[in-house]
């Protein structure tokens, strides 16, 4: 070991290099692997056709999410290849002895959602899953990243990934967020100004005061949308926060053990002086709440703002991509965001199903009412998170304004199941991606944060939450 | 794992930034439990209209592209989602190298898995190759893993790849079996880490 002052990033990275070969690549050692059904029956698949076997069954958990329907889960899964492949599923990690969280267990949910909630992401921890959000779980100071099928394969099978080191970046956001203004607003005001390929390449650390004053709900959010940077993995230092958040969970270390642990976890954090390929820093006092106005999470704006014009960009492939976008999305140049109208909201997904981001719609929501013509959706993350939201009342207060309250899963984030857009329908979203189709066939998707889209469900519009006086 | 030396064939231009997952392949087709069959699937709804009809328009249902072995694309290819289902689409369809000036990591290392080239070259170069590859479909273009090189007629572009990955690639090597070698180590490493971290295995 050298004594080079050293980031959160490169003490997790050496900490888990098992061979180091001479052109740089390692073998990378895995805690942790996450899987759900739609990226692993192939490489179950992968493992008996060359007769392997999972190395580690107890770092491994599987749940069943993208695909579960969240109606009454009485009804089962009528749609068969859904149906087949959670078979699947539940086939491959029987035969492997995978603890599974199954689709009548109330801790079933979003696969990002129950990792942290069961204490079983850890600071200091490698931690992947077929699943480019893996990123979340880099709130704990993991390092946490997405990984494709051959990979999860390759996981399975050896328990360790052949990885490069990545380039660093910090993110610092400092100063004290204005009210109104959440971890959703910080994240995509970054992503807005690094753009949606501007961390492709990095491990983004997010540091400065209005990252560390986050609840761990808020460091999830934002580092669950480093891949909307480009950035695999983001991550924030443990602290305090994190090490109360893990205590007590089911997972989480007990006793000694976890005594032992803090100690452990307290040396992770970046060392002073130790230096990033890129440094930037912004300030959250400049932060408004933000909405999307395109088809990529880069095409951001404040509320405030206007739908901008692709005839003002010089650059001809982004005014083409815009124009595209605008195009795409039914807008008109110049429009005041405020003044578009929703026919949907969906409040859900990996990056906002928490407790904490269900308890600030209950806020907005209040005893206002769905605006007519609007219809509202709200999918917890998981089991725990609607039992918890139904005894705090939150549920009450949702379905009394005439939200429709659901059941867990990746629901209309990504439109796998029975929830998604029919075309040409507009929804206010707390999920993570505006691409085109992504939540239905031509449907337009505008992202922004629980307490915005709360504020949207009520007025029917796209509306600044500081104005509703809350 | 197929291997992939040199290949010459004809390359579809899709002069677009983000090509995002999602439109290489939505998310109705992520419901299979195989790896293949996915081709005729490959850019849904920018190739087909609603009633299951192509678009005439799109390069890949040109009479001139539909052979394409190669993609020639804009920055940031690939972004979005971890699924290997964009580059088994691809490679279903037939497509085995993607030239562009950038992509996204998760993509980008999902092709390798699948002997497939992601090709990094410099913008002005892609856009030479986007320029060929729409005025003169009938004109081949040679991707040669070997020499490192992207040729077209008097083009000739050279470019940089991982050398561990290029070796798998040129051998049709399986990373698992590689790392499987080093099975002594792993189980070293996770002697040691039960000593150090004993909370991570009870």
């Amino acid at each position: 070991m050298t004594d080079k002052p050293r980031t959160l990033y490169e003490k997790i990275w050496d900490a888990h290099v098992v061979k180091r070969h001479e052109d740089g690549t390692c073998v990378i050692y895995i805690d942790r692997h996450l899987v759900h059904e739609v990226t692993s029956p192939q490489a179950f698949e992968g493992l008996r056709l060359a007769g392997r076997k999972v190395r580690r069954p107890d770092a491994t958990l599987a749940v069943a999410d993208h695909n579960v329907p969240t109606s009454d889960r009485a009804l089962g899964i009528t749609e068969e290849e859904s149906r087949i492949q959670i078979e699947t599923l539940e086939a491959n990690v029987r035969e492997a002895g995978i603890q599974y969280f199954g689709m009548n267990d109330k801790r079933q949910g979003i696969v990002h959602i129950i990792g942290p909630e069961q204490g079983l992401t850890q600071p200091g921890m490698t931690i992947v899953c077929g699943d480019s959000h893996t990123s979340t779980h880099g709130a704990f100071g993991a390092l946490a990243f997405g990984i494709g099928t051959s990979e999860v394969e390759h996981v399975l099978a050896t328990q360790t990934l052949l990885l490069k080191p990545a380039k660093t970046m910090r993110i610092s956001v400092e100063g004290t967020l204005p009210v109104g203004v959440t971890a959703k607003d910080m994240i995509l005001a970054i992503i807005g100004h690094i753009g949606t390929a501007g961390g492709t390449g990095y491990v983004v650390e997010y540091a400065g005061s209005a990252v560390r004053a986050l609840s761990m709900e808020g460091r999830m959010t934002m580092c669950n949308m480093s891949i909307e940077a480009g950035a695999r993995a983001g991550l924030v230092a443990p602290d305090d926060t994190t090490f109360q958040y893990v205590k007590g969970r089911p997972m989480a270390p007990k006793g000694d053990d976890l005594d032992k642990a803090v100690a452990y976890w307290r040396t992770l954090p970046s060392d002073p002086g130790a230096t990033y390929d890129v440094d930037i820093t912004l300030k959250a006092e400049d932060i408004a709440p933000q909405v999307t106005w395109g088809t990529s999470p880069q095409d951001v704006i404040a509320i405030t703002g206007v739908v901008p014009d692709p005839a003002r960009e010089q650059d001809e492939g982004k005014r083409a991509a815009i124009a595209r976008a605008l195009d795409y999305m039914g807008l008109t140049p110049g429009t005041k965001m405020s003044d578009i109208t929703v026919d949907k909201v969906f409040i859900g997904s990996c990056t906002n199903a928490r407790i904490e981001d269900l308890r600030e719609v209950a806020k907005v929501v209040g005893k206002n009412k769905v605006a007519s013509g609007v219809y509202a959706m709200v999918v917890p993350g998981s089991g725990l998170v609607k039992a918890q939201a139904e005894a705090e009342g939150i549920a009450t207060i949702l379905k009394e304004a005439g939200f429709d309250w659901r059941e867990p899963g990746c629901s209309m984030c990504l439109g796998m199941n029975e929830d998604r857009l029919s075309p040409g329908e507009r929804c206010a979203s707390t999920s993570n991606r505006n691409f085109e189709g992504r939540q239905g066939y031509k449907g337009r998707t505008h992202l922004l944060s629980p307490a915005m889209a709360a504020a949207a469900a009520i007025t029917g519009r796209l509306t600044d939450v500081r104005t509703l006086g809350h | 794992m197929q291997s992939f030396k040199v290949l010459t064939a004809t390359a579809a231009p899709l002069p677009m930034v983000n090509v995002d997952t999602d439109m290489i392949i939505p998310k109705q087709f992520l419901r299979t439990i195989k790896r293949t069959g996915l081709g005729k699937s490959l850019f849904f709804e920018m190739r087909y209209n609603a009633d299951g009809s192509e678009k005439p328009d799109f390069v890949l249902n040109r009479p001139a592209y539909r052979q394409s072995k190669i993609l020639i694309a804009e920055d940031n290819f690939g972004c979005g989602s971890s699924r290997e289902h964009a580059p088994w689409a691809l490679n279903d369809f037939g497509i085995r190298a993607v030239i562009a000036p950038s992509f996204a990591d998760i993509f980008h290392g999902n092709c390798f898995k699948n002997g497939m080239v992601p090709v990094v070259l410099p913008k002005e170069q892609v856009q030479q190759l986007m320029q060929r590859a729409t005025e003169y479909p009938d004109q081949p273009v040679t991707v040669d893993l070997e020499q490192q090189e992207v040729r077209a007629g008097n083009l000739v572009f050279p470019f940089q790849i991982d050398a561990f990955r290029k070796h798998c690639l040129l051998n049709g090597l399986d990373d698992i079996g590689l790392t499987l070698q080093h099975g002594a180590d792993i189980e070293a490493y996770e002697d040691t880490l039960k000593q150090t971290q004993p909370w991570q295995f009870t």
